[in-house]
């Protein structure tokens, strides 16, 4: 039982991570139709903001430590939106086949540009939070586990909150249903597609982060498999749905942390992404979303 | 109030639109009639900025247009309910309304416009908290012309406002449209293929074929022309 605990423990923080990883595909997949392949090395460069920031602060104090996340988020907001605005904006009304390609464009450009500039040699990630362990029962809480669960949650509701509280994200949701209706009650459909890469962005660069902690050796294709895995779990959770992203990503980290338990560890990768194939053959849109018909 | 001169839009090879003039006084009722196909929805979607001509210049309150974006459009007062109403079906009738509000921050003409249109469509205040997918379809007009008018705008574009919907509703709607024109003093474009409808409530009006104006005139003395008749009321 108590192994079973520790295990649904370390499950939900690597699914956390998950899913705040996938909520970016999601958004912008959302608002632009298209999967940003180039997301995970957003997530990437997170990281070594962190790391470059975090030799900056005292390590191990929690003040260093969100600030650290915090100056990443803002630092990969504005990649994102730099992003977006350099290689997607120009091909806005060009196939959705042609931004794929740029995408992908940008995400090799982005995992060589780290190569050259970070090294293509892992590093050490920086303690920045402070580490202790508890013990609770047979149960073992690390802070770092705290930290992500902590933050994932906080980030999730602040998400919540803009969504479906505030006039730039309706409008972002109304840009997702129907753009050309946006546009005709005056919303700068830009703006708001840039304000998404940045939001989604902010949420990568945390994410990477709270990986860095729990896995501390970072390199610059670090962002490669856990990107496909939260583009999974946006898929898993019906792209374009925002609360099936986060459910995706906890489902998808769950899963794989017990598989990777069990005596199956080794196939734990092949196991993921058998459960997406399954879920795809019944639920096509996923398990939170649905196919919209369009009412004319 | 607004003036378009030899405007012509293009998809690709295909012409939709041969260089059309009008003009519209402030105050009125205008109607564009014609077939499928004539040009009406082109002629508002370039008129909104969703589309961009190829030639001409359009004019609206004394300032050129022709090329701003759509937002900024909306912003200048020219409001446009589009084919097939495009309400946010996902969003709550209330978001869709405050959507509609998108550019005023005024909150007392913003408090002001909400209680006209609650007072013209009554049915929306009841259903503020419905999704507005889940609106009927004379509903989501209603929805789409609030929402327009919580725009404030001075200029309103209708197309096809009687598409889909109830005929007992149809009445509703247009008694609205008339007594939005004549008691906030917005001038009114409208697109209809019912040409009936539209003749009876507008006063002056302009018959598109393929991309041309070939007829315009008051739309009582078009009511009575022969040609219009055999082609447009059914004989």
């Amino acid at each position: 039982m108590s192994e079973f605990l520790q295990q649904l423990l370390n499950g939900l923080s690597l699914g956390a991570i998950y899913a705040l990883i996938a909520l970016g595909y999601t958004m912008v997949y959302g608002v632009l139709r298209f999967i940003n392949f180039a997301h995970s090395d957003v997530f990437m460069v997170g990281a070594y903001l962190g790391y470059y920031l975090g030799k900056l602060v005292p390590p191990g104090t929690l003040w260093g430590g969100l600030f650290v996340l915090f100056a990443a988020m803002i630092g990969c907001a504005g990649l994102g939106m730099l992003i977006e605005r350099l290689a997607y904006r120009p091909l806005r009304g060009a196939a959705t086949l042609n931004v794929l390609i740029t995408a992908i464009g940008v995400s090799l450009l982005l995992e060589y540009s780290g190569q050259r500039f970070f090294g293509a040699a892992p590093r050490v990630f920086p303690p920045i939070f402070p580490e202790r362990n508890f013990q609770l029962g047979a149960l073992i809480i690390s802070t770092n586990q705290l930290v992500v669960i902590g933050v994932a949650v906080l980030l999730m509701l602040g998400l919540q909150f803009i969504v479906y509280r505030t006039k730039i994200g309706t409008a972002m949701r109304a840009v997702s249903q129907n753009p050309k209706a946006a546009q005709l009650v005056g919303v700068n459909n830009d703006v708001v597609i840039s304000f998404t890469f940045g939001l989604g962005s902010a949420l990568a660069a945390a994410g990477g982060i709270l990986y860095a902690l729990n896995y501390p050796s970072i390199d610059p294709l670090m962002g490669v498999m856990p990107g496909l895995k939260a583009f999974v779990a946006a898929v898993l959770g019906g792209i374009g749905n925002i609360p099936g992203a986060a459910l995706g990503g906890l489902i998808l980290g769950t899963v794989e942390t017990f598989i990777g338990g069990s005596q199956w560890s080794t196939y734990k990768d092949a196991i993921a992404f058998a459960i997406l194939i399954i879920i795809l053959l019944f639920r096509p849109a996923g398990l939170l979303g649905r196919f919209t018909a369009e009412k004319v | 109030m607004l003036h378009v001169a030899d405007l012509s839009v293009a998809y690709g090879a295909i012409s939709a639109l041969a260089g059309i003039s009008f003009t519209i006084e402030s105050g009125a009722i205008v109607t564009l009639i014609g077939g499928n196909g004539a040009g009406k929805t082109t002629t508002l979607r370039t008129l909104s900025g969703l589309l961009r001509p190829s030639t001409g210049k359009i004019t609206f309150l004394g300032e050129e247009i022709t090329a701003t974006q759509p937002h900024q459009i909306v912003a200048r007062g020219l409001s446009h309910v589009p084919e097939g109403r495009m309400i946010f079906a996902n969003l709550t009738v209330e978001e869709n309304l405050a959507m509609g509000a998108y550019l005023q921050t005024d909150a007392t003409l913003n408090a002001k416009n909400r209680a006209y249109v609650f007072s013209i469509f009554p049915r929306l205040q009841e259903r503020l908290q419905q999704t507005a997918g889940t609106l009927s379809g004379g509903e989501q007009q209603m929805l789409a012309i609030g929402r327009a008018l919580m725009s404030n705008p001075k200029f309103l574009m209708l197309d096809e406002p009687s598409l889909g919907i109830a005929p007992r509703l149809i009445t509703t709607i247009f008694e609205k449209i008339v007594e939005i024109n004549r008691e906030r003093g917005i001038t009114i474009l409208l697109v209809e293929q019912n040409a009936h409808l539209a003749l009876e409530v507008s006063r002056y009006a302009y018959v598109l074929e393929t991309g041309r104006i070939v007829m315009q005139g008051p739309s009582h003395q078009l009511r009575h022309d022969p040609l219009l008749k055999a082609t447009y009321l059914g004989g």
